[in-house]
Order: structure tokens, then sequence, then C-alpha cells
């Protein structure tokens, strides 16, 4: 077996949980897919997110700001020119007639992402720890702000209405599929590995040569297109407004990455597709359901109650995740010598 | 902006000032437990909203000015305990970053709670609310409540001040937030350190739910949210290694939002955030440990 052979399960397992998930969300009726298509956004978001936060082990809370910049350029890109008027009265005039299609929309919502990214990293990627932490906080701050209310750009307050709904179960299962596999490749390159030393040991790393600086840019920038391409798959999703692109799905993407076990890649998808899962689930049950003839009908505001015990408790109990921060890997034919032995009978 | 600069009336200053002390109150909380316990609590403002809650019920049930206080700080200073037994002390090994991330949960899982329990609606706190009323002071009204703050939050930080100086348990605190490690050495005991920061941080907390809901009698589940964010912005850019730093950069933050939002025009001051946020990573680029740390400070020592 070489050793790209054995590599192989490790990009595989996420995209197969995601392709699993495609179908079957394809399986279930109208009503129920919209939240499996939901989840293979969040997916998106949350590989986004573990691109810088996973491989620096920095935590960033500014991830979602590159998310609203992704929606807002693919949603004023495509919204058709005979609506904009209404839902953007303030819109500035060189975007009043400019529109494309589909998938360039998608594109430039992730060159958005990418350059926003690189220019707000230039000068913060040089901090660390909770300095790091409260300056990303404080660019999601600053970009939901003037999202808010600059008109010039967008439609503030009102939701992004008419933007042509694209995002079906192909596109939201195909655009996952690019970040894990774009996520992929940049965890096994060079810089990926770099980036992973200095989270193991930044002193050493440093001592070796590597640029902690620089190779935190580069991730950032990278997460930061990856977050604006899935902004761009979320508004072709459903209308969206700038109040759901704040805490709450800072908290949940957060929540699903640590979950899941920010380490690496199939834990980012694992805990997506987990905390997506329950968090459907108990969004569902709050509107009342039946499941194996119980009827169960919860109040509002359960399911972010238990995402949030969830995300306490793996924290306290399990700070690597369900995933434990590993890849998948096949088990081996032969056990490793340094294994322990096996109890006897 | 000159014109700006002319606009600002006494309310207006004595309204930062109240703000300013507010908001130094709410960052001697985090900071004296970031000092002890090297944890930064996200869920503070969640303490401060339960407190609301607490007034706006007892208000509701017609209690006493006294009492609907007293209720207020029973149920904040339980929730801290709740709090400290719980999340705080599991994850003391953990890195502060960590430690962040899981008290974000906790701010949003106690928000939960409080939209399951009371509805986002809210509720209204009514009964303190004549201390919203004006004074006027040589005919330049001023809202009592903005005196009350001044006069309170300075009460607080001299006691404080005195309490860590002055008494033996402050100065193992002092000690303790210097190098936890070293204080045990010495002989200072840990969890009689962190009890009594934890137990400080919650009766502050309680101090700044009264006076902001006075201020704010509506109490929905997000009260004192943007508060909590603004504050920890201020506490990092006056810098968590001291408390007295921490102070004085809560009270900055809080005495620039209130002197920007009472001079801007409504067209400029809905950009406020951003102007703050901005002003943060500034400062925060030029002065990484705060901009009133003292010394080297935080690179790690290999």
């Amino acid at each position: 077996m070489s050793a790209g052979m054995r590599r192989a399960p490790e990009v595989l397992a996420p995209a197969l949980l995601v392709l699993g998930t495609a179908l079957l969300g394809l399986a279930v009726s109208t009503a129920l897919q919209s939240y499996f298509l939901n989840t293979l956004v969040d997916v998106s978001i949350v590989v986004a997110l573990s691109v810088f936060v996973g491989n620096s082990g920095v935590v960033s809370f500014g991830q979602i700001s590159f998310v609203a910049l992704g929606v807002w350029t693919a949603g004023v890109l495509t919204v058709p020119v005979a609506e904009k008027p209404a839902i953007m009265p303030g819109l500035a005039h060189f975007l009043r007639s400019a529109t494309v299609g589909n998938v360039p929309s998608l594109l430039l919502a992730a060159l958005a992402g990418l350059v926003f990214a690189l220019l707000v990293g230039l000068p913060l990627m040089r901090l660390s720890g909770l300095a790091a932490g409260i300056a990303t906080f404080a660019v999601l701050e600053i970009t939901n702000n003037v999202l808010r209310y600059d008109n010039a750009i967008g439609p503030g307050l009102n939701a992004f209405s008419s933007v042509p709904q694209t995002t079906g179960i192909w596109q939201a299962a195909i655009g996952a599929l690019i970040c894990i596999a774009l996520a992929y490749a940049y965890q096994r390159s060079r810089h990926g590995r770099m980036l992973r030393a200095t989270r193991e040991d930044a002193a050493a790393a440093s001592a070796t040569g590597i640029s902690v600086y620089r190779q935190r840019l580069v991730a950032f920038a990278i997460s930061g297109g990856l977050a604006g391409f899935a902004g761009g798959l979320y508004v072709h999703l459903l209308p969206i407004e700038i109040d759901s692109l704040y805490l709450d799905l800072t908290f949940l993407t957060l929540a699903m990455l640590v979950v899941g076990g920010s380490g690496s890649l199939l834990g980012a998808v694992v805990g997506t597709l987990a905390v997506g899962g329950l968090d459907s689930f108990l969004s569902a049950a709050e509107n009342g359901i039946d499941v194996l003839g119980w009827h169960i009908d919860l109040p509002t505001g359960t399911s972010l109650i238990v995402v949030g015990v969830l995300m306490a408790a793996v924290l306290i109990l399990r700070p690597g995740g369900l995933t434990g921060g590993r890849e998948f890997t096949l088990p081996r034919r032969r056990q490793p010598e340094r294994a322990a032995p096996e109890p006897a009978g | 902006m000159v014109i700006a600069i002319l606009n600002i009336t006494w309310q207006t200053l004595a309204d930062a000032l109240a703000l300013g002390g507010v908001y130094a109150l709410m960052a001697v909380g985090i900071g004296l437990v970031f000092g002890v316990l090297r944890l930064v609590n996200f869920a503070y403002g969640q303490l401060i909203m339960a407190g609301a809650y607490a007034l706006a019920f007892a208000s509701q049930w017609d209690l006493p000015n006294w009492a609907g206080i007293l209720f207020c700080f029973v149920v904040v200073l339980a929730l801290t305990m709740a709090m400290d037994r719980l999340v705080f002390r599991p994850l003391r090994t953990q890195s502060p970053v960590v430690m962040l991330v899981a008290t974000f949960a906790v701010a949003f899982l106690l928000q939960s709670i409080a939209l399951l329990a009371f509805g986002s609606l809210g509720k209204t706190a009514s009964s303190l609310a004549p201390l919203n009323q004006p004074w006027y002071i040589r005919g330049v009204a001023v809202r009592k409540i903005a005196i009350v703050a001044i006069v309170v939050a300075a009460g607080c930080l001299a006691l404080l001040q005195l309490l860590l100086t002055r008494t033996s348990v402050g100065l193992q605190m002092r000690a303790a937030s210097m190098d936890f490690h070293t204080a045990r050495i010495l002989g200072v005991r840990a969890n009689r350190v962190i009890g009594g920061a934890v137990l400080i941080s919650g009766l502050l907390a309680a101090v700044v739910s009264v006076m902001l809901t006075v201020q704010n009698p509506l109490v929905t589940p997000t009260f004192a949210l943007n508060d909590t964010i603004v504050v920890l912005a201020g506490v990092v850019l006056g810098g968590l290694n001291r408390p007295i730093s921490a102070t004085l950069g809560g009270f900055t933050i809080g005495f620039a939002t209130g002197i920007l939002g009472g001079a801007l025009p409504t067209n400029q001051s809905q950009y406020l955030p951003t102007i703050l946020f901005l002003a943060v990573i500034l400062v925060l680029l030029v002065r990484p440990n705060g901009l009133f740390a003292r010394g080297g400070g935080a690179m790690e020592r290999v």
C-alpha cells in the first residue's frame, strides 16, 4: 500500500459522510430537506473555520464576518436588476446594474472573503492568545455594524429576498466537498504542516525557521476565502438577513467545531453533522413532530439549550472533541508492536 | 468633529462618567477572576441579566425596593457560585482560549434558558424607575441614576482597592494573579483566593445589574450582552495582567462610548461600534499587552 493510498481514508471519510447526508436529504420530504440543506452549508462554514482554528490552535470569533461578506457579495450580484431598488433602495450606482450568474457569484464571494481576510489578517495575525481572540471579535462587530447600516453596499436590515435559490442538495453537497478537498489539500501542504507545527509548539517551530505570522496569515486568508464561498452558498439557499450572521451563528459553528474536535477535518465534519442533526431534530420538535408513534412538542429555545449544554460538556469532559482531533484511518492489518496487549480472557 | 465636541452637554458628560463607572465595575469583576483563574468570563453579562430578571420579578410581585435588591444579590451570587462549581473548577487546567470558548457556551446556555423561561418580549422592572428622573443642579438637569452610579462605582472601587492592598486575602489575591504557582508554594490557599475573587466578581455583577436595570428597565434575554462585549474589549484594551489596568480599560471604553454616543449625530452614532472596535484593534496592534499594562509582559517564556 503506498503512502497516498493509506492517506486516502482521511479525506474520503468526511467526503462520504457529506455524500451520505446529501443522499439521505434527497430521500426525505421537502419540509425535512431544508434541515439537510442548512446542515450541508454549515459543513462548508465549519470546514472553513477549521482551516484556521484547527490548524493554528488560535480561536477566531471573526470568521462569520467573512461568511457575511460572501453573503453580501453573492446576494447583491444575483438579485435581478428589476428587483434591486425594492430590496436595496440605497445601493451604490455601480452595483445597481451589475449581475452575474450562480457560479461566478460563488467565486466572487470566495474572492471577497479571501481578500478581506488577507487585509484583516495582515495586521491581526501578529497577535496571539486572548488579544487575537478579542481582535477577531472586534472584526465581527465592525463587519456586522457596517453591513447592518450601510445601505450603499447591500440591503442593510432587509432580508436578501429574490436571490435565485440555486443551492439545492447537489450544490450544497458539491460546495461542501470542494471545501473539504481544499482544506485537506492545504492541511497536507507544507504550509499546513508548518502551521500545525506552530500549533504544537510555537517556540520550537520558530526555532526551526517557520514564520508563525506568515503561516497563520496564509491559513487565515484561505479560511476567509472558503468562508466567503460558504456565504455565497448560504444566500442562494434562503432569504438571509444580517441578524442571522452574528453571534448565534458564531456560537453554533464554534460549537460544531469544538464538539467534533477542532484538531482534524473529520472532527469539523462529524461535529457539524452531529450538532446540525441534533439541532435540526430539536428545532423540528419545537414545532411538534411524531417519532415512532410518540408526539414530541418541545418549547421554543430548547435546541440552543441542548447545544449549549453539549458544547460545555464536551469542553469540560473531552476537550479533544468526539474525534479526539484525529483523522480517520483504516485499522492496519498487522497490529503495531507498541499496541497494548489484549487483557487475558 | 469640532462641532461634535462642542455638543457635549452636562447630561452627556454625567452619563459618560456613569457608564465608565459601571463598565469599570464590570471590568473589575472580569479582571479579578481572570487574575486568579486565567479565565475570561464571557458569561459575565448573563449574571447581570439574571440579576435584572430578579429585579423585574421583584417589581412584578410588588416587593419593596430593599427586598428586590436583596433578591437580585441572592440570585446573582447563587448563579455565580454555581458557575464556579460546575464550569470554572473543571476547566481550571485548560488553556485560556478553551475556557473563553466554554464560557461563551455558558453565556448562550443561560441566554436560551432565559428565552425559554421568560420569553423574548422581556419584562419591565419599574419599581426603581424614579431614579431615572433628573435632578436639577444649578439649572442643569442630570439624571439621578448617573450620579448614583458614579458614587456607587467610586465607592466600590475604593473599597476594593482597600481590600486588595490592606488585607491579607487581598494581598494573596494579588500575589495569585501575578504568579499563581509560586503563590501556592508560598502558602496561599488556592480555593480561598479563587472563591474570594469569584464572590467579589458576583457581588459586582449584582451591583451592575441594579444600575443597568434602572437605566434600561426592559429586561430581555440579551440584556447586558452588548455591554459585556464592549467591556471585554475594554478589559483586554486596558491590560488583563493587573486588576487596576483592566479597571482603567473598562472605564475608558465606557467613557468613550458615553461621550461618542451623546455627541455624535444620529447618522454617525449608529457606527459607534465600528469606531470603538477599530480603536480597540489599533490599540491592540500597538500595545498587545494593553494600554495600561506595566512591563514587558505576556510573551511566552520558554
